[in-house]
């Protein structure tokens, strides 16, 4: 059956989601990327929007104007972006917003695992580069915030059905996916070295 | 008189403009066919339920990103080229500034996401186009008059793997691998694999720099032309997939499109690697524009603009 959480999203809801399960989310979900991040962190800034209960998308999108309007925009093109360059954020971002689920692309590290563990957030992976899919399921761009940002860093705040697939990469135990993989990846690549040392001997 | 010509040249220009921009535009939605064949190729033998699961959905994406005309990554890159340009090619005077207002052009057309931040200013240009940008790297072709051109769209997390060394000899090839395999296990893993891996071997780490791009424009199965390199290929692909990252580094049976490796001779006291890699989502074309501005997408079999 396919799981779909509804935003805002309480701790029950996820208590049971794992590592490796594939989720989908209908509510909001807001694009929050590298400078975002910085200025509530590092400078201190207060976030535009209320994220408590709600869902970040570690993406910069391409949007556009809708015709005729003011400030209307339409989603054209939205896909995760590398989530480890928020990582040195994300355990400060979650305390201080009440975010519970952040999505992006690739694995993140031990911060945001402590986060995800002492807040009752999850942080899951939106197979990156189908940014068409991603796309179509955002119903409307309610508002955006911070646009001096330019494009990509802009805060968007879409309204979405049924976004996904989203394969959660760290649970609300701190279980890390990506972590695990990368465990058996470098067992892996030693015995691939250690093969392959011998057929490039080509300085002799 | 001399008005007339130069009235139809900017008409030609123009065209020349339109042609590259309306490339630019279709490489962002639309994946050459050495990639696509190749993406099929690994969808087809991968048993990991979850690589399945993410291949048919990026074979969804492209449909539906051909359908709808829009670009089907959000991260339509820093546009960089390589411009393989005949001495006698009749609008080499007016190529850079044509290749850049193509830039312009198809961002405001795709329209492409806006990736030019200007450094120490740190403000986005919002056209694509700004200090060295798009990046050109020029190649003069002796008795042509042709433009071969490789159109490549550099997003953040493929270029963000990208890295070299220059090694002392006692590393010897061994430290090669270890280091273009290091990359694999730790950058690579983000970097959207199933990826095309290009690596450059020379003397200085700017000339493996570059020769580890250029890699990334040759057709995915293509070979280097030295038959040790050529087998060192294909020995390094084998192991980078014997890791097994999968698409989007969450496992699978293999990891790579291709290994690519291009050379040049070395100083006998060092030696260069760099690694650039290309995602899933290679987005490169190739386009060949014959001086009467008629055209041939050598990556795109059949296709037209």
């Amino acid at each position: 059956m396919k799981k779909v959480l509804q935003t805002p999203v309480s701790a029950e809801d996820l208590k049971d989601i794992k590592i490796g399960d594939v989720i989908f989310l209908s509510g909001h979900i807001v694009t929050c990327r590298d400078v975002a991040h910085r200025r509530l962190i590092e400078y201190g800034r207060e976030l535009p929007v209320d994220l408590q209960g709600g869902a970040i998308f570690h993406a910069g999108p391409i949007v556009r104007k809708i015709e005729g309007t003011e400030d209307r925009y339409e989603m054209i093109s939205v896909g995760p972006t590398t989530s480890m360059r928020m990582e040195k954020f994300e355990y400060d971002f979650i305390q201080q917003t009440g975010v519970k689920v952040i999505v992006g692309k690739g694995g993140m590290g031990p911060k945001t695992e402590a986060g995800c563990k002492e807040f009752g957030a999850i942080h899951c992976v939106f197979p990156a580069g189908n940014a068409v899919i991603a796309a179509v399921t955002v119903q409307e761009i309610e508002s955006q915030h911070w646009m001096d940002l330019g494009m990509p860093e802009t805060l968007w705040v879409c309204r979405v059905e049924e976004f996904g697939p989203l394969i959660v990469s760290i649970d609300t135990e701190g279980n890390n996916l990506f972590e695990n993989n990368k465990v058996i990846f470098n067992e892996r690549k030693e015995e691939a070295l250690a093969e392959l040392n011998q057929k490039v001997r080509f300085i002799k | 008189m001399e008005n007339q010509v130069q009235t139809a040249d900017r008409s030609a220009v123009d065209q020349l403009i339109d042609i590259v921009s309306k490339f630019t535009s279709r490489i962002s939605m639309i994946l050459p066919d050495d990639v696509t064949a190749k993406l099929r190729e690994l969808a087809a033998e991968e048993t990991n339920p979850m690589a399945k699961m993410i291949y048919e959905t990026m074979e969804r994406n492209q449909q539906v990103a051909a359908e709808l005309k829009r670009p089907s990554c959000q991260d339509t890159g820093l546009i960089q080229m390589f411009c393989h340009v005949g001495s006698r090619f009749p609008y080499i005077d007016e190529l850079a500034s044509a290749l850049e207002e193509a830039v312009a052009r198809s961002t405001r057309e795709a329209p492409l996401r806006h990736n030019t931040v200007e450094t120490f200013n740190e403000k986005n240009t919002g056209t694509n186009t700004g200090t060295k940008s798009p990046w050109i790297y020029w190649d003069l072709v002796p008795n042509s008059d042709e433009l071969k051109l490789d159109v490549y769209m550099a997003g953040g997390g493929c270029s963000l793997p990208g890295q070299g060394k220059t090694l002392m000899p006692g590393e010897g090839y061994e430290g090669v691998v270890k280091f273009v395999l290091d990359v694999m296990t730790s950058y690579g893993l983000n970097a959207c694999p199933p990826l095309l891996v290009g690596i450059g071997i020379g003397t200085s780490i700017d000339s493996a720099a570059y020769m580890s791009k250029l890699a990334l424009m040759r057709p995915i199965g293509s070979s280097n032309e030295n038959p040790l390199a050529a087998q060192f290929e294909k020995d390094v692909q084998a192991a980078i997939d014997s890791i097994g990252l999968g698409p989007q580094g969450l496992a699978g049976k293999r990891s790579v499109m291709g290994v690519h490796v291009e050379n040049s001779a070395r100083h006998p006291s060092v030696i260069s690697v760099a690694v650039n890699v290309g995602c899933w989502s290679h987005r490169r074309g190739t386009i060949l524009i014959k001086p009467d501005l008629s055209y041939e997408l050598l990556t795109s079999k059949g296709a037209t603009l």
